[in-house]
C-alpha cells in the first residue's frame, strides 16, 4: 500500500512540504546524501514492505530492511541507493528522515564482489555452529541477495 | 657555549647563574618544538573532525526530529548520565567543563546512574560520583569515532533501566568556541506512555524498540562527533599559546642569558684588571 491518505486537510505549520515537494534528509554516519532537500517521491524497504512517499503522506515511523530506495528529486530524476538498515521517520509537518547505517549508490556496487561475498556467507551458514551465528550468515545472505536484485 | 663552561659556576647574590640560565632555555626551547608539532597534528585532526561532523549533525539531527518536534516527558527521576569526553588532555577546559557541568547538576538533583566516556571525565567526576558509576569506556580519542563505538556505548545505556539519558558532552560551535551542553534523551517507555507517539502510522511495540535503540545511537553518536571537533579545535588554540608563550619565554630568557654572560666578563675583565695593577 502507498499509504498516502488524500483526505488529509493540510496541517498548520506544513510549511515546508509544498503540494508537490517535501524536505528530505537521508544520510549515513558518514555521508548525508539529503540535508533537507526537497524532493517529490521517496521509494524505501521496510519490515512492513516496500512502500512510497509522497507529500503529506500520513505521519509515519518505520524500520528499514536491507534493499533499494529511489529517489526523485525536484527535476524528477531518479537515484538508487541501497541501504543496509536504519530508519524511517515522517512527520506531521510533511518532513521526512531516512537514517540508514550503511548507504551505496547502486551504480557504485560491484558485482563480483557481491558474488563472492554471497558464497562466503554461505559457507558460513553452513559452517555455523551457535544460533547467533546462524543467524548472522542468514541476514549476511539475505543483504548479498538483495543488493544482487537491486543492481 | 665555551665561556660557560669555564664561569659562572658559582652563583652570587642569588642571580642566576649562566649554566642554570642555559638549562632553562634548552628545556623551553624543546618545550616549544613539543607544544608547535601538537598544534600541527591537531590542525589536521581538526580538519579531519570537522568535515566528518558536517553529515553526523545531518544525521543527528534528523535522528533527534521524533524528539524534537514532539514533547516527550524527559524530567524522569530514575535518569541515567552519559558523559562524553576522551583519554587525552592539553585540550583547554574541554574536560573540566563537563566536570564542571556535571558537578553543578548533581548539586541540583543527585545523580544515581552515571557512565563515563573517556579518562579525563572518570577522573574527574570519580571523587563527586564515583558510586554511581555503571560503566566506563576508555580508548577514546586516539582514532576518531566510528559509529560501531557509538554502538557499544547505545548497547551498554540499554542494558539499564532508566527514564531519560542526559548526555553531557561538548557542541561545536567554531573553531575557537564551543559549547558544554545536556542533551536528555527519553526513554522507550517515556516514549511509549505519551498519546502523542501514536500519531505516527504503524506503530508498534517492536517497530517502536528497534527505533529507539537505532535512534540513540544515532544521537550519541552524533554528540561524539560534536565533542571530537570541538576537543581538537581546542587542543590547537592551547598549543598555539602554549607555543606563543614558550616563544616569549625564550625571548626573555635569551636576553637574560646575554645580560648575565656580560655580567660574568666584565666581572672577570675587573678582576684580571685589578689584579694586574695590584702587582704593579
Amino acid at each position: 500500500s502507498s499509504g498516502i491518505n488524500a483526505e488529509w486537510p493540510l496541517r498548520p505549520g506544513a510549511t515546508e512540504a509544498s503540494s508537490t515537494t517535501f524536505p528530505l534528509t537521508f544520510g549515513s554516519p558518514y555521508n548525508a546524501v539529503h540535508d533537507n532537500a526537497l524532493v517529490k517521491q521517496v521509494d524505501l524497504p521496510s519490515t512492513t514492505g516496500h512502500f512510497g512517499i509522497l507529500p503529506h503522506h500520513v505521519p509515519t515511523i518505520a524500520i528499514l530492511v536491507p534493499g533499494t530506495i529511489s529517489i526523485t528529486n525536484e527535476a524528477g530524476d531518479v537515484a538508487k541507493y541501497f541501504v543496509s538498515s536504519g530508519t524511517a521517520t515522517i512527520h506531521p509537518d510533511s518532513s521526512v528522515q531516512i537514517l540508514a547505517e550503511e548507504i551505496c549508490a547502486v551504480a557504485d556496487i560491484d558485482d563480483g564482489a557481491v558474488r563472492a561475498g554471497l558464497e562466503a556467507a554461505q559457507g558460513k551458514l553452513s559452517s555455523a555452529s551457535s544460533e547467533a551465528d546462524k543467524a548472522a550468515a542468514q541476514i549476511e545472505i539475505e543483504v548479498y541477495q538483495s543488493m544482487i536484485s537491486a543492481a | 657555549a665555551v665561556v660557560s663552561t669555564q664561569s659562572g659556576h658559582y652563583g652570587r647574590g642569588g642571580m642566576a647563574t649562566l649554566k642554570d640560565i642555559e638549562m632553562r632555555l634548552k628545556s623551553v626551547k624543546n618545550m616549544k618544538k613539543i607544544t608547535s608539532s601538537m598544534k600541527m597534528v591537531s590542525a589536521a585532526k581538526f580538519a579531519r573532525a570537522e568535515r566528518a561532523l558536517k553529515p553526523a549533525r545531518a544525521y543527528g539531527t534528523g535522528a533527534a526530529s521524533l524528539y524534537e518536534k514532539n514533547d516527550f516527558d524527559t524530567s524522569g527521576k530514575d535518569s541515567v548520565l552519559l558523559a562524553l569526553s576522551s583519554d587525552r588532555g592539553l585540550c583547554g577546559g574541554i574536560h573540566s567543563n563537563v566536570g564542571k557541568m556535571v558537578k553543578a547538576a548533581h548539586a541540583e538533583t543527585p545523580i544515581t546512574k552515571a557512565i563515563i566516556v573517556g579518562d579525563k571525565a572518570k577522573a574527574i567526576l570519580v571523587k563527586v560520583i564515583g558510586d554511581t558509576f555503571l560503566s566506563c569506556f576508555n580508548n577514546v580519542g586516539k582514532k576518531p569515532t566510528s559509529f560501531t563505538d557509538a554502538l557499544d556505548i547505545a548497547e551498554e545505556v540499554l542494558s539499564h533501566d532508566y527514564d531519560t539519558i542526559n548526555i553531557v558532552y561538548s557542541k561545536f560551535k567554531n573553531i575557537v568556541s564551543y559549547n558544554t551542553e545536556e542533551k536528555p534523551v527519553p526513554s522507550l517507555e517515556s516514549v511509549e506512555s505519551n498519546a502523542a507517539i501514536y500519531v505516527y502510522d504503524e506503530v508498534d511495540s517492536e517497530v517502536l524498540r528497534c527505533y529507539q535503540e537505532f535512534t540513540l545511537a544515532n544521537i550519541i553518536y552524533h554528540s561524539m562527533k560534536e565533542c571530537e571537533a570541538s576537543e581538537q579545535s581546542s587542543r590547537m588554540s592551547a598549543m598555539e599559546n602554549a607555543t606563543k608563550n614558550a616563544g616569549e619565554k625564550i625571548d626573555a630568557l635569551t636576553l637574560q642569558y646575554n645580560r648575565t654572560r656580560q655580567a660574568v666578563i666584565t666581572r672577570e675583565l675587573i678582576e684580571i684588571i685589578s689584579g694586574a695593577s695590584a702587582l704593579e
